[in-house]
């Protein structure tokens, strides 16, 4: 078991014939994961490595093949439209991998999206791996192994060190999910817990956070009045200074708000794990499991 | 993005938001200039990319010319949070009779433009927000529907009794939505908006952060970019699309990922280093940017190590090994260099390192120790 995704999720690319749309749909594929469609406007009667059928729209490419999650690469200005588009179209999952996308289009994207009952991923995310079953987006799969630990994450590499760390130790994964560094984004730490705690096949969780905004201390709450299952929670960020944004959009210390020191009280009010570096993840959550 | 005053003010103007006339200035003659060209009583406020001016000596009164031009000196010679003051901006007082704040946030938790608003202004928000909430109204905004009348004069009536406050007050709450949508903002303030003895409600002050995600389509926004109001690392780190912020340590640090990039800075500190800068090269790995990165961190006087740290998913790893290899040979390397790198055609990335003369390790702990001890002017372990 997984949460998001499995073996039976069946996938659109939006954005396939693009340099990392098309690059990314290669990986995807050979992972084993079921990519029923592309999308490209204008590209609508052509194939994908003779092995995947392109449409215009995600409606012809629904309509066609039944998918219920999308993966989109689409360039940052016209990720709004695509993840709208998903949403019109009825799909389930959409999954936005594209960074810079204007905060501001969120503002629009984000209330649709939850109207039309579909979850959305990001964006300016690495996407989720279930592994050994499926895999939407961009992590690398080799790092990850079949097990019973769920992770999720604001970062893209950082991720991939814990994930990286954890399978060298034997500590295999449910599902991998990286929700974005974006100050807006579709799924936050709490949805993400919120399933794992219902996943029969996670035992423990991996919350990997950052500086700036509410999020960890919300999903710190979380932790100690809804969950049973253990977590082991991480902030990057601890030597940023204040007011400036570190890469990610999200990743800024507001006045004296987002703090890692705040997120990290919090963490340790709720009774959780508090990882102070990267590899300490593998004996905290060896320990509770 | 952040923008200066008399650009805001510019913005706003357009949108028909009232805001007494004031001009820039570079020189002090030229605000000299400018004060006399408007009589009376100036205010000197410089122009730069750090909150606390005034704190700082940064804002002035002036009640003649000559004086215009003796404190525009002092302040043209001010560094505020380590940036130079290059403008000025001179402009009338105003007769003030009381001083509210009006703001609109791009609000995380509400996923919505926020305005704050409140008659207590002139002062830090954050402390208004801390020590009396109740005089702050927020409204969130959907953006979809955009700023209704009634949401307008619901803004107005909290910060005013007299109905044609209420009123000229609402119209600049729709001018400010208007400007902060159409420059892309994340944030756009006006504190403090005035009223002045005669009753008219004027914006003495306005600030405005753009949301860096906006520039590439709005063409004349990204135009008011004072590139000499930023540090020239910072400036040179961004046309090589590089993400870097300078620190004080002396660990230089070069990783892929913002998250990881960061949490390379805390393992540095945590093994009692301290970090000279935050530098993403990000996803694609282009030799071109280990070769810029290098250049922009070598010329830190203060950095006496270098650290590689990169994981590499869709950076290649044997591109960071080739730039770093270019790079040293066309500026050979005054500090010593600890690389980390796994992932990605790591074995090849190995190879020409090892082939160059250069060591690598693929454990992160190990690299950041090793860093941080040639830092202090230790022996490697």
């Amino acid at each position: 078991m997984s949460i998001f995704i499995d073996k039976s999720s069946t996938v659109i690319v939006q954005g396939i014939t693009g340099r990392d749309g098309s690059f990314h749909t290669k990986q995807m594929l050979e992972y084993g994961t079921r990519i029923v469609a592309g999308v490209t406007p204008g590209k609508g009667t052509l194939t994908f490595e003779n092995a995947v059928p392109i449409f215009n729209t995600v409606a012809d490419a629904v309509a066609a093949t039944g998918a219920n999650t999308s993966v989109i690469y689409v360039p940052p200005m016209f990720a709004a439209d695509a993840i709208l588009e998903a949403a019109d179209a009825g799909v389930k999952l959409i999954v936005a991998i594209t960074e810079g996308v204007p905060v501001l289009d969120m503002t629009r994207v984000y209330p649709f999206v939850k109207e039309k009952g579909a979850r959305l991923i990001g964006p300016n995310c690495p996407g989720l791996i279930s592994p050994g079953q499926s895999k939407v987006g961009i992590i690398p799969g080799r790092i990850c192994t079949p097990g019973s630990v769920g992770v999720v994450s604001r970062s893209g590499t950082l991720t991939y060190e814990v994930v990286y760390q954890l399978t060298r130790a034997g500590l295999g994964q449910s599902t991998c999910v990286g929700i974005g560094g974006d100050p807006i984004n579709g799924t936050n730490f709490i949805d993400c817990l919120a399933a794992f705690e219902a996943d029969p096949n996670t035992k423990a969780v991996a919350m990997m956070g950052e500086i700036g905004g509410t999020d960890e201390q919300d999903a710190a709450d979380f932790v100690k009045t809804k969950m049973k299952k253990p977590v082991v929670g991480f902030i990057a960020g601890q030597t940023a200074p204040p007011g400036r944004r570190m890469g990610h959009a999200g990743a800024i210390i507001s006045g004296s708000a987002g703090t890692a020191a705040e997120k990290i009280a919090a963490f340790e009010a709720a009774g959780m794990g508090v990882a102070k570096r990267p590899i300490d993840f593998v004996e905290l959550i060896k320990a509770r499991m | 993005m952040n923008i200066h005053e008399y650009q805001a003010k510019d913005i706003l103007r357009r949108e028909g938001v009232p805001i007494p006339p004031g001009e820039v200035a570079t020189t002090p003659d030229g605000a000299e200039a400018i004060a006399r060209q408007y009589g009376g009583t100036v205010v000197v406020k410089a122009q730069v990319h750090a909150g606390g001016r005034g704190k700082a000596g940064g804002v002035k009164l002036a009640k003649n010319p000559g004086e215009a031009k003796e404190l525009a000196s002092k302040i043209l010679a001010l560094h505020i949070k380590g940036l130079p003051v290059q403008k000025v901006l001179v402009t009338p007082a105003a007769d003030i009779a009381s001083e509210a704040y009006v703001g609109i946030i791009l609000d995380r938790a509400s996923k919505k433009p926020v305005f704050m608003v409140s008659p207590a202004g002139g002062i830090d928000i954050e402390e208004v927000a801390a020590k009396t909430p109740e005089k702050i109204l927020k409204l969130p905004i959907d953006t979809r529907y955009g700023l209704q009348p009634y949401q307008a004069s619901r803004l107005g009536f909290f910060l005013f009794d007299d109905v044609k406050k209420v009123r000229a007050a609402a119209k600049i709450m729709q001018q400010l939505y208007s400007a902060f949508m159409k420059s892309g903002c994340s944030l756009a303030e006006i504190n403090p908006l005035v009223t002045t003895a005669s009753g008219d409600v004027v914006a003495l002050d306005a600030k405005m952060v753009i949301d860096d995600n906006e520039l590439d389509r709005l063409p004349d926004i990204a135009a008011l970019r004072d590139e000499s109001a930023e540090a020239p690392s910072e400036v040179q780190a961004r046309n090589a699309n590089l993400t870097f912020i300078k620190l004080d340590g002396n660990v230089g640090c070069v990783v892929n990922g913002a998250g990881l990039a960061m949490a390379t800075m805390d393992l540095v500190k945590f093994y009692g280093g301290d970090p000279a800068n935050f530098l993403d090269i990000g996803g694609s790995s282009n030799p071109e940017k280990v070769v810029n990165a290098l250049k922009i961190i070598t010329e830190d006087p203060n950095v006496k190590a270098i650290l590689f740290n990169i994981f590499g998913g869709i950076t290649r790893t044997d591109d960071v090994a080739n730039g770093i290899v270019t790079a040293t040979k066309q500026n050979p390397l005054k500090v010593p260099i600890v690389i980390r790198l796994t992932g990605t055609n790591e074995e090849i990335a190995m190879k020409i390192l090892q082939e160059n003369g250069f060591s690598a390790s693929s454990d992160m702990d190990e690299a950041v120790k090793k860093a941080v001890e040639l830092a202090k002017g230790g022996k490697a372990a």
